[in-house]
């Protein structure tokens, strides 16, 4: 009966239902579903469906947007069981995120969260005006595999640097990749400053995010 | 001798895009948001300013709610019009609701560099490059820092850009750059010693500043603390809403024009209550985020329409608009840039607004291209020949020589043909030969339209800044850069 839920599960991600999708996660742990199964065979199959509904032209960005929050909430419903359980989603990495210090500019960093988290990485979001050494603190605090960081001025761009010299200084620079985003980052300034990748767009920063850990 | 600015005046042209009773239920809900879901304003001295004049802080979040008539009372102080001045007052910019001036856009990253063409790094030399372009150039009426100085101090950066605009130009400045209060205190400083005290600064104004708002429904601290120094020192300041459709607004238009206005009308509210009767213009460059990617688009019918809405806005407040137009997505001049930001320019020039921004920039206000500069300048020129209209007179109609013709002959060996042909508009960038000698050498306007500024680069010598005047700018400069060492 549990199973009925699946294609349930699968809409309610396609129709970007946050309330839908973490009623149906509720209803999965009360009948003692495996929240695995919930994500991999319910969940995950709806994010799949609307990935491909964008790729092919068919679907927008807001739909995209709404899929990965509906997800998250269905998520965070599974979370305590699974930790109940000893359950471990796998993950594609773990991405430390946050504008720069100086900088206010949210929309670009938050819209890349949700599309990392969407296609399966555990985001850390720090918010925007972040200091490099908190941005250092997390990276080691959570064991990161990358940090975005995100400006949108070419007067806090500068800390974008900082904060791969902070990494460096550290001796965590091999270890953590590095992407950048914001309108005045440009392909020189990634190799001035030896970034690991950046992208214009959301989308783009999921595929770069996925070749830097090797899942691409 | 200067060459006399280029402006759009007396048009015979007409649009209405919102009818009054739109305008007003636009503005009826800016008022309602502003009341109700509030603007964030991350500064003290801006919050203790709303607090004073009875609007309720959220201090914890920063968020301000006021009431509609403490918004339309402050935007009443406001003036109508002013004038934007210049080093050579023969360039004074007169902002009456009757001119619309072009200015260079702002402010870039890269630039295709004007003798190889290779997309690199923007510099301070650029930045002086242009601005002695955008000097000896008819249809540019004002600068913005076109692009960004890298190679100067993030912390001075600003001020290194004004000044080389200064050096480089007579026209009046506005600076987009600069939006801490650090920088504006010295930028006014600067521009002081330029007009030769603030007193003087304040009856003529050679720098205004553009600050941007943070959409949704925010502003940047710094920028509020910038704009509240340059409005108290007479400084003309505007503030700048880019909330885009699905992203940092509605999907819809008006929802979106709301929540711009909501942005710009309650900073430009606490001007007024703090300064009543400064100088301030309403600032726009509201688009709609691309439907694939959520990116800034840079053109599309949203941006045209919003073009010409923001300037009915404008005119309801009273105050004048600085309107973004040009800005074209296109990575290089090409097609979509030319259909870009000719109807961009020529919804926002149909509604007369006061200030244009502005030409030279690709990729969405991103890489520079003099061709698109010189190309940009063009469009302009189109438009303010369109927007006379067609004149109907006795002397127009011309019935005397249409009689002298009669049917079947042609008007060339006319003399009123002789004393009107200059008034047929000549082209300077748009192709017009005969096939075979386009086929011989297919160039095209952007080879001549580069051609025109390399030309003008090489020949043009502005009316030089004093020595001293620009030895102190330096001397201020370099103080403010020791003191941060």
């Amino acid at each position: 009966m549990s199973t009925d839920l699946f294609p349930k599960m699968a809409q309610s991600i396609i129709d970007g239902d946050s309330d839908a999708a973490v009623a149906l996660a509720r209803q999965a742990v009360e009948s003692g579903l495996d929240p695995l199964e919930a994500i991999s065979k319910g969940f995950v199959v709806g994010v799949n469906t609307v990935g491909e509904a964008f790729a092919k032209g068919d679907a927008f960005l807001p739909e995209l947007v709404m899929a990965g929050e509906a997800m998250k909430a269905a998520i965070a419903v599974l979370e305590p069981e699974m930790q109940k359980r000893d359950m471990t989603r796998t993950m594609l990495g773990k991405v430390v995120l946050a504008t720069v210090e100086g900088d206010i500019h949210e929309i670009g960093k938050t819209l890349v969260g949700t599309m990392l988290s969407a296609s399966g990485f555990q985001v850390y979001d720090l918010g925007v005006d972040v200091p490099s050494a908190k941005i250092l603190a997390k990276v080691k605090e959570v064991d990161a595999d990358i940090v975005g960081l995100s400006a949108l001025l070419t007067t806090t761009m500068v800390k974008q640097k900082e904060v791969i010299d902070v990494l460096d200084k550290e001796g965590l620079r091999r270890k953590v990749k590095v992407m950048v985003g914001g309108a005045p980052v440009t392909h020189d300034w990634v190799q001035k400053i030896e970034a690991d990748g950046y992208s214009e767009d959301a989308i783009g920063a999921v595929t770069i995010a996925k070749q830097l850990v090797g899942a691409a | 001798m200067p060459t006399p600015i280029k402006s759009i005046t007396n048009p015979k042209l007409r649009l209405e895009v919102l009818t009054p009773e739109e305008i007003r239920k636009i503005h009826e809900a800016t008022l309602w948001i502003i009341e109700h879901a509030g603007v964030r304003f991350p500064s003290k001295r801006a919050l203790d300013i709303w607090q004073s004049f009875g609007a309720s802080v959220d201090a914890g979040k920063s968020i301000v709610r006021a009431k509609g008539r403490i918004i339309e009372e402050a935007l009443e102080q406001a003036p109508a019009a002013y004038t934007l001045c210049a080093r050579d007052p023969s360039q004074d910019l007169p902002l009456d609701g009757n001119h619309v001036f072009v200015g260079t856009d702002g402010c870039g990253v890269e630039v295709l560099d004007i003798e190889t063409g290779a997309r690199r790094t923007s510099s301070l030399r650029d930045v002086s490059d242009i601005a002695r372009i955008a000097d000896a150039t008819a249809e540019i009426g004002f600068h913005w820092v076109p692009v960004s100085a890298q190679d100067m101090p993030p912390e001075t950066r600003g001020l290194h850009e004004v000044k080389a605009i200064w050096e480089n130009s007579s026209k009046h400045v506005q600076t987009e750059s600069i939006y801490n209060e650090r920088e504006a205190r010295v930028a006014i400083e600067m521009a002081a010693v330029l007009a030769g005290g603030g007193e003087a600064l304040r009856k003529r104004p050679l720098l205004s500043l553009m600050q941007c708002t943070a959409p949704p429904l925010g502003q940047d601290g710094g920028s509020l603390d910038a704009a509240l120094l340059a409005a108290e020192a007479g400084i003309p300041t505007g503030f700048m809403t880019m909330a885009a459709c699905l992203t940092t607004g509605p999907a819809t238009l008006a929802g979106n024009l709301a929540v711009g206005n909501a942005e710009v009308i309650a900073a430009t509210a606490l001007l007024q209550l703090a300064y009543p009767g400064a100088p301030v213009f309403y600032a726009a460059a509201q688009t709609a985020s691309d439907l694939r990617s959520g990116a800034y688009t840079g053109g599309g019918p949203e941006d045209f329409l919003f073009g010409a809405a923001q300037n009915a806005l404008a005119d309801f407040y009273n105050i004048p608009l600085s309107m973004g137009s040009f800005a074209t997505g296109a990575k290089e001049p090409n097609w979509q840039a030319g259909v870009e930001n000719s109807l961009s320019t020529f919804m926002a020039c149909v509604a007369m607004s006061d200030m244009l921004l502005g030409v030279g920039l690709l990729h969405g206000s991103r890489i520079w291209s003099y061709a698109q500069m010189m190309m940009d300048c063009e469009i302009f020129s189109i438009i303010h020949k369109t927007m006379q209209g067609i004149v109907v007179d006795d002397e127009t109609l011309a019935l005397d020589t249409i009689a002298a013709v009669g049917p079947g002959g042609n008007f060339l060996t006319q003399k009123h043909t002789l004393k009107h042909m200059r008034d047929v508009f000549l082209p300077q960038f748009m192709d017009r030969r005969p096939y075979n000698e386009w086929e011989a050498k297919k160039d095209d306007a952007r080879d001549w339209a580069l051609a025109k500024a390399r030309k003008t680069l090489a020949g043009h010598q502005p009316d030089p800044l004093d020595r001293k005047l620009s030895a102190e700018m330096a001397r201020i400069i370099k103080s403010i850069e020791e003191g941060n060492k």
